[in-house]
């Protein structure tokens, strides 16, 4: 219950592999705190989320960190590549956090900058690319790993419609092939379409969507 | 491939951050790095100086001695009888012993130690003293029992100008003698001039019959010190190789000390430097590091990069520090010496000797101060919650939340707890932790401060929008002002502890001049002779002349581990004399008793107080009738009235003169008048001075022994300022998207920049004022602790205003100048591209 307020309640949703899930709702209601209590960032006053079985509330911080590197991912508004890491390394990154086999890190990152069309660009940096070419690099990123869950938070916020509807598709496109499953946060109608479900988020629960 | 999570498998992933960081802002790094080196290199410099310095002298003394096993060493130049000798030398336990007289020699105006041996005696206890003649080993020779044999240490030579062979004329104990150089001193040193000659001649010709000033012991089993103080007299005490050592480790330890300390403030400094570059750089890293933490790094990583990276900024700095650092100390032994400046060891080579333990020691400094420097802030980025530090790093800041002052007001109230405590073995150990302990609290109460201080402007009516911005964004980030001038405020601090200290020991040094420097003229007679009775009774009748003050200053040593104090003998007027300075005197003297008065330093060193009942090493039993201030002789002095030290030693010759001159006389025209009256033999061993050149002279001493206290206060500035404007600028650059979106709504861009120059002035302002208020605490803890824990003399504080005020100018304009410059860099991109959230 962040700031002493009490978000939400009754919140139920499951979802499967290769599953996409749009979750809207009015700004303040809490769907990026929602977000952090699915990736145990922030912890929930009552009821409890499993990833792969896995009880968040049952592990401590170092095994929910473990958790986080091994079985989620994450696509951001602001796309967040280091600026200093080249785009292999920064697609690389959730795997350098678990292995030192830099060889094997370094073809699937490359497999994965090929996959979002970015094959010829591993070895440059983000000031050199724009921003839907930031946000292709950040789901290379959040897949590289094969996690269970892929959790973004409205991913096409900073991006032009055009740019936004080719990097949704790309992403729905990645999710359904990888066969993870993925929320989006988002506002926008557009992200939503894509998705298999969409819910809204009130105070009371999770809601289909009109 | 496989995956396991945690600090050891992230290593790939901590490798690629750290080297992200590196290539990204090498110059950052490069900077700290520097800064650090800087450190390690006056530490080491100092230490090697010091260092090569005392093993120099450590090294003649033993030369001098002979390096017997124990020495009975006479308190006075007066010596002891010789018929000490016998009963030494058939003492149970010792296997030989070699009397020896030693006297200070001259030759026209250039000095030398003259021993008198017994060859026989010296072969078996102290063989290096055995001079070697030019034809070969001289033992069974001539030349050995030839009364006008003289055999010379190669520095004596040298400085002699002389050879084998040559004819000298050696003077010594007030006599002068044609000598013969018959060879050379092979066992003695390089550095030490130093003669030999035959005991039984040197009594004679330089009037020291039945007298002498050693015996150098070669012990066997089962004797003992304590056996051999049962026979010694008043006039001699027990000297072994830890006595010498503890002796000439005395004569310049608290010195070395304080230089030490003063170098660690610059490594201190240093190690700020790292914090405030470090804690910039996390700042500015706070969403990637959050962003790694979402993506699973665990919260020590975040440590464990930032603390790589200190260990890396401490590895490179502190190797460069050691390299720096020898080559600072063989710069600083060839232009100042051994002592640097401070005329502790004034005759000697000293060799630059390479200490790798010490140079370990300062590695391992420099490595904590860049690792600790580090971990402080990493520790703070890695508590961060990194749900919201992925947000905004600007989220973090809140202008309502309280700021702490009760650590900093512990970490002040245990340093003036420490300042109470008594010195260790002569050392202020608890002085340097106070100072230390206050610096931390202020350090640590900088974010108070500055809060503090810029409340009544944040609540002040609005009046210029650049300049309330700059307000309210110190205001609201105390913490931030505090990062950026850390470095500055200790270095400040430290820097301004100092003057103040300097400035009230030379105040207090020209003050007591003026009042100990009352007479119109001095003389003084060098070379351990002195001028007769007959002479003085004529000198004091020269025309011009009104009085004659005639006084005698010679060596007392009343412990072999302690350098021997001064013992004056000068009349002393019953009704108080204005030149002797009373701190405190007795109001009634037993009767009959024989009153001296110690210095303040001898009172401290000796633990007497007025009215206590002391013995000399001269005979007798004496009363403390007051202490009194000097602040010539760091050893101690003891005065006591020339009728009562002639009586009891028999000495009548007097080797200096304070001199009244009659109305209207001519100083300079007395003065060669005076000159004329000595002997021929004397007078060129004899100074005559002018009170204002000898003021003029004591001080240019003063100065020069903190010649080196001032080079390593300027350093230490010179790193403070370029800690502030390298936080400055990066604090300037980080906050580019905020200038950007002043720009967006109509702040114009020299409105930034002025906006930039007010923050920078202010934050100037706060810490000149941290500084100097620090520096005045700090300087009390120096003043009233440790100065006289560490030279046993006292002052009152007197403040450098001028000092003060440029220091305070000098930070203000530092500081803007330093945010106008990174300012300008910030707001000369578009203002669309600084907003964009790339970063």
């Amino acid at each position: 219950m962040p700031g002493g307020r009490r978000l939400f309640d009754g919140l139920d949703l499951t979802m499967r592999g290769g599953e996409l899930v749009a979750i809207i709702g009015e700004s303040g209601v809490g769907k990026s705190t929602l977000l952090n209590i699915l990736a145990g960032l922030d912890p929930a006053d009552e009821g409890s989320v499993a990833i792969d079985g896995i009880v968040l509330g049952t592990l401590d911080e170092t095994a929910l960190t473990g958790l986080r590197a091994r079985r989620v991912g994450f696509v951001f508004q602001a796309f967040h590549v280091l600026p200093y890491l080249t785009l292999r390394q920064n697609v690389a990154l959730p795997l350098a956090l678990v292995s030192h086999d830099r060889r094997a890190i370094e073809r699937r990152a490359q497999d994965m900058l090929d996959r979002v069309g970015l094959g010829t660009r591993g070895d440059g940096y983000a000031r050199d690319l724009s921003g839907g070419e930031l946000q292709r690099v950040a789901i290379a990123r959040a897949l590289v790993h094969r996690p269970a869950l892929i959790l973004a938070d409205e991913p096409t916020g900073n991006l032009d419609p055009d740019t936004a509807a080719r990097i949704l598709s790309l992403f729905a496109e990645a999710v359904r092939e990888d066969g993870v499953a993925a929320i989006i946060v988002t506002h926008s109608r557009a992200a939503a379409a894509i998705a298999d479900r969409t819910l809204t988020l009130t105070s009371g629960g999770l809601i289909p969507a009109a | 491939m496989t995956a396991t999570a945690g600090l050891m498998s992230a290593r790939l992933a901590l490798r690629w951050l750290v080297g992200g960081e590196w290539r990204a802002h090498p110059a950052r790094l490069a900077m700290t790095a520097i800064a650090i080196a800087i450190g390690v290199a006056l530490g080491f410099a100092v230490h090697l100086v010091n260092g090569s310095a005392l093993s120099s002298f450590e090294g003649a003394l033993r030369t001098v001695n002979g390096a017997a096993d124990v020495q009975v060493i006479a308190s006075t130049p007066l010596g002891f009888d010789e018929r000490l000798y016998p009963r030494i030398a058939t003492a149970a336990g010792i296997v030989d012993a070699s009397p020896v007289v030693k006297l200070s020699a001259s030759v026209a105006d250039r000095r030398f130690t003259l021993l008198g041996v017994d060859v026989i005696r010296a072969a078996q206890v102290t063989p290096s003293l055995i001079g070697v003649a030019t034809a070969g080993v001289d033992r069974s020779s001539d030349a050995a029992f030839d009364g006008a044999a003289l055999f010379l240490s190669p520095a004596a030579m040298r400085m002699l100008r002389t050879r084998p062979g040559a004819m000298l004329r050696v003077a010594a104990n007030g006599r002068a003698w044609p000598l013969r150089v018959a060879g050379s001193l092979p066992g003695v040193g390089d550095a030490q001039a130093i003669g030999v000659m035959d005991i039984a001649a040197a009594q004679w010709r330089f009037d020291r019959l039945g007298r002498l000033d050693r015996i150098d012991v070669k012990r066997g089993e089962g004797a003992t010190d304590e056996a051999l103080t049962t026979l010694l007299p008043p006039q001699a005490v027990i000297g072994t190789a830890a006595s010498d050592g503890a002796r000439s480790d005395a004569l310049s330890r608290a010195y070395r000390v304080n230089l030490d300390m003063l170098a660690l403030v610059a490594l201190l400094t240093g190690g700020f430097l790292v914090f405030s570059a470090q804690s910039l750089s996390v700042a500015r890293r706070l969403r990637a590091f959050a962003l790694v933490r979402t993506l699973g790094l665990p919260r020590g990583g975040i440590v464990a990069t930032v603390a790589v990276e200190g260990l890396a900024i401490g590895v490179i700095g502190s190797a460069l520090g050691l390299a720096i650092g020898y080559a600072l100390a063989y710069g600083a032994l060839s232009r100042f010496g051994g002592d640097l400046g401070a005329g502790y060891f004034a005759d000697g080579r000293v060799r630059l000797a390479f200490a790798p333990l010490a140079a370990i020691g300062f590695f391992s400094l420099g490595l904590a101060a860049a690792v600790a420097g580090s971990i402080l802030p990493a520790r703070a980025a890695a508590r961060a919650a990194p749900a919201v530090a992925l947000r905004n790093a600007g989220d973090l800041i809140d202008p309502r939340a309280p700021v702490a002052w009760k650590p900093a007001a512990l970490l002040v109230g245990l340093g003036g707890v420490a300042a109470l405590l008594p010195a260790i073995d002569g050392l202020p150990i608890f002085g340097f932790a106070s100072m230390a302990l206050i610096l931390a609290g202020g350090i640590a109460g900088m974010p108070w401060l500055a809060r503090t201080l810029l409340t009544p402007l944040a609540r002040g009516p609005g009046r210029y929008v650049p300049f309330d911005l700059a307000i309210r964004h110190l205001h609201g980030a105390p913490g931030q002002a505090a990062t950026a001038l850390c470095g500055i405020v200790a270095s400040s601090a430290l820097m301004i502890a100092m003057a103040v200290m300097v400035t009230s020991f030379r105040g207090a040094v020209d003050t007591w001049l003026g009042q100990v420097l009352s007479a119109d003229l001095y003389l003084r007679v060098d070379g351990g002779s002195g001028l007769p009775p007959a002479v003085q009774a004529r000198l004091a009748t020269t025309p011009g002349v009104a009085r004659m003050a005639f006084s005698r200053q010679v060596p007392l040593t009343l412990r072999a581990d302690r350098p021997p104090l001064s013992l004056i003998a000068r009349p002393v007027a019953d009704a108080g004399d204005p030149t002797l300075l009373l701190l405190d005197r007795a109001e009634t003297l037993p009767a009959g008793a024989t009153p001296v008065w110690p210095s303040e330093p001898a009172a401290r060193l000796y633990g007497w107080s007025v009215g206590q009942r002391i013995t000399l090493p001269i005979g007798g039993q004496y009363v403390v009738a007051g202490i009194w201030r000097d602040y010539a002789r760091q050893q101690g002095a003891i005065v006591i009235r020339d009728r009562d030290y002639a009586r009891i030693t028999g000495d009548t010759l007097r080797d200096e003169a304070a001199v009244t001159l009659a109305p209207g006389a001519d100083p300079q025209a007395t003065g060669e008048a005076i000159r004329q009256g000595v002997p021929a033999d004397m007078r060129e061993r004899l100074s005559i001075a002018q009170p204002g050149t000898l003021r003029a002279y004591a001080l240019d001493l003063f100065d020069r022994s903190f010649t080196v206290t001032y080079l390593l206060e300027g350093v230490a500035i010179l790193v403070g300022l370029a800690g502030v404007a390298a936080t400055m600028s990066a604090q300037t650059m980080a906050r580019t998207r905020e200038f950007g979106m002043l720009r967006h709504i109509g702040v114009a861009r020299h409105q930034i920049v002025a906006m930039l120059a007010s923050e920078g002035a202010l934050l100037g302002a706060v810490g000149a004022l941290g500084g100097i208020g620090l520096g005045t605490v700090l300087a009390q803890v120096l003043v009233h602790v440790i100065n006289p824990q560490s030279f046993n003399w006292t002052m009152e504080t007197r403040m450098p205003w001028t000092t003060l005020a440029g220091v305070m100018v000098a930070l203000v304009v530092a500081a803007a100048g330093t945010a106008v410059m990174a300012g300008r860099r910030a707001v000369a991109a578009d203002a669309v591209r600084m907003v964009r959230e790339d970063w």
